[in-house]
């Protein structure tokens, strides 16, 4: 996609030389490419654009839902979030969420996707099994997840008893409940990468490993360590951004099994901004959360172009 | 994909390691899917004991699914996933298809803007439009109606994006020959562009349905009564009304929603994975 993303360096001027004689618009045509284009036009405008720019707005303003006008207040709930222990909190979650869930989900995925690849057996059966979180409803897994963990009738709180274990109340113990939600976390993404580190096995040429075995690199460890990660690099990067930008957008289990809860201990962002702008109906404030939230993706969006652009390197 | 040959060619035998190691993983994954099928076959004084047996001792499936389409409206939830997903998914198409074709292989002006516009679309997730959208359908009287539903997410840059790079791979001279049979462009979109473009179409179909049957934040912002709930919606309704508690019957239900997606998943497992993977790259 780097080629898409990045549209300004394909403008005309690079080589004004070579460049063809520049085509003339015909009117024709342009009236025939923007009336197939009105309907998508019209959408983008009015659901897409249009609510972007006021959400804008709306951050920085105290806008309230039932008040009759609104002031604008400037940086005044950005300042205002600065001090707020609930946000505060979120902000810290939601990184521990994406700083637990990035690593876990990627290792295990290459892992698991090493393990697939090491034979021909099994292959589309086993990334079918680790696939299916992905199509699954999360809402009720995370009610399958609830049963799972439950403290007392949990099936892995009775599996610990065998062993002379008292398990915590992992879903409503302060201590346990991010490391809980970011485990279920892991699960959900660990198929979604899988796939993504199969595509990048099944790219690496096979000569290079017959060419290391030559080299000397007779352990399974040499070649992963001189042939696969080297050439996986590309793909690790890519899904090491990925997951990071599906990790920040973390709420539906959040939602279904803590409420943010216990004491706001597993407070993210999308459920404080949920919270503010939907329970509380404090329109401002929460268009400010979700303006926050917006920065983190771009800045994730920035270092996955980068990275794209690295990718070239390795052809 | 074609199947590749194993780097060692491989016995049964030596390769039994391999399988038992990913087969019990495997099993460990598919836990929540194990005792969520087993929880909502047995009764309530079975899980509470929380005995590590599976199959239930008395099996209690009729009363605990018998009790969730006794207090949901189970099917109206399901026929309301497949409405707000078709149409979407309808929309989508309609709007992404005839714009994605005019990028890709008309020359006109102001495309260097559309297409800017586009790539703009991609980096904004959707939940950051949410509010002022929340806001016009609340004033224009659309809250919990399948319009508030679906029209936010009937314009996707993303298959825009999609359909173009995909039309631009389509040769120019079948466009041509089409315009010297006379055909006009809508013609052509549907009838030589659409046909040619269906391995794009399905992949993006079944990402978007996935997408939406799963959705959770938007359905939950702008529906509250069941006449218009989701699945995602649905089990979530129960929740609050029953209470936590009843956890065969919640079970059963987590059971009969998911189960048509990962059906539908089990019965075309290739174009699932293919699909996803390489459109779903935005999440």
């Amino acid at each position: 996609m780097s080629d898409a993303v990045l549209p300004p360096r394909l403008s005309p001027g690079l080589s004004p030389g070579l460049a063809p004689p520049r085509p003339r618009w015909r009117a024709g045509e342009t009236l025939t490419a923007w009336m197939l284009s009105l309907p998508a036009v019209l959408a983008y405008w009015v659901l897409l654009l249009l609510p972007t720019l006021a959400a804008v707005a709306l951050a920085f303003t105290d806008y309230e839902l039932g008040m009759d006008g609104f002031a604008w207040i400037g940086l005044g709930n950005f300042a205002e979030l600065m001090t707020d222990r609930g946000f505060l909190q979120a902000f810290r979650n939601t990184l521990f969420y994406v700083a637990v869930v990035t690593p876990g989900s990627i290792l295990g995925a290459l892992g698991l996707a090493l393990l697939i690849e090491g034979g021909t057996r099994g292959r589309t059966f086993f990334r079918a099994v680790f696939f299916l979180p992905v199509v699954s409803l999360t809402v009720a897994m995370a009610s399958a997840w609830q049963y799972l963990l439950h403290p007392t009738i949990g099936p892995l709180n009775a599996v610990l008893r065998q062993v002379g274990v008292e398990g915590p109340a992992w879903l409503s113990s302060s201590g346990t409940v991010m490391w809980a939600l970011a485990g279920i976390g892991i699960w959900e993404n660990l198929g979604f990468n899988l796939v993504l580190f199969l595509a990048g096995l099944t790219a690496i040429p096979r000569d290079l490993y017959a060419a290391a075995e030559v080299d000397g690199a007779r352990s399974a460890w040499s070649r992963f360590r001189l042939v696969t990660w080297p050439m996986l690099g590309p793909t690790t990067l890519f899904v090491l951004t990925i997951t990071m930008i599906r990790a920040v957008r973390v709420f539906d289990t959040v939602k279904v099994l803590t409420q943010g809860g216990p004491d706001r201990a597993s407070e993210v962002l999308l459920h404080t901004m949920y919270q503010e702008g939907f329970t509380y109906f404090r329109l401002g404030y929460s268009a400010a959360i979700t303006l926050v939230f917006l920065a983190i993706v771009l800045a994730l969006m920035w270092l996955q172009t980068r990275v794209l652009d690295k990718r070239v390197h390795y052809g | 994909m074609a199947e590749r040959e194993a780097p060692h060619d491989m016995s049964l035998w030596r390769d039994l390691p391999r399988l038992a190691v990913l087969t019990l993983l495997g099993l460990l994954l598919l836990m929540p899917y194990i005792w969520m099928v087993s929880a909502s076959l047995k009764p309530a004084d079975e899980i509470f004991r929380a005995s590590l047996a599976l199959l239930p001792e008395r099996l209690a499936a009729a009363q605990n699914y018998g009790r969730v389409f006794s207090l949901l409206p189970v099917a109206q939830y399901l026929w309301n996933g497949v409405i707000v997903c078709g149409g979407i998914l309808v929309f989508q198409l309609l709007f992404a298809i005839p714009a994605g074709y005019a990028l890709a292989k008309l020359n006109f002006r102001g495309r260097e803007l559309v297409f800017g516009a586009v790539m703009l679309g991609l980096l904004v997730p959707p939940h950051v439009p949410a509010l002022p959208l929340y806001l016009g359908f609340s004033s224009l009287g659309l809250l919990d109606t399948y319009t508030a539903l679906i029209a936010p997410s009937t314009i996707s840059v993303f298959a825009i994006f999609l359909f173009r790079q995909f039309f631009k791979s389509l040769p120019d001279d079948l466009i041509h020959a089409a315009r010297l049979d006379g055909m006009g462009e809508m013609a052509i979109v549907w009838r030589v562009v659409l046909p040619n473009a269906w391995p794009a179409a399905t992949a993006f179909a079944i990402f978007s349905v996935v997408a939406h049957w799963n959705d959770l934040f938007w359905p939950l912002i702008v529906v509250s009564t069941a006449e218009h709930a989701t699945p995602a919606l649905g089990v979530l309704f129960f929740r609050t009304t029953e209470g936590d508690d009843d956890f065969g019957a919640l079970m059963a239900a987590a059971v009969i929603m998911t189960a048509p997606l990962v059906a539908a998943f089990l019965l075309a497992q290739r174009r699932f994975v293919e699909g996803i993977a390489t459109t779903g790259l935005k999440g």
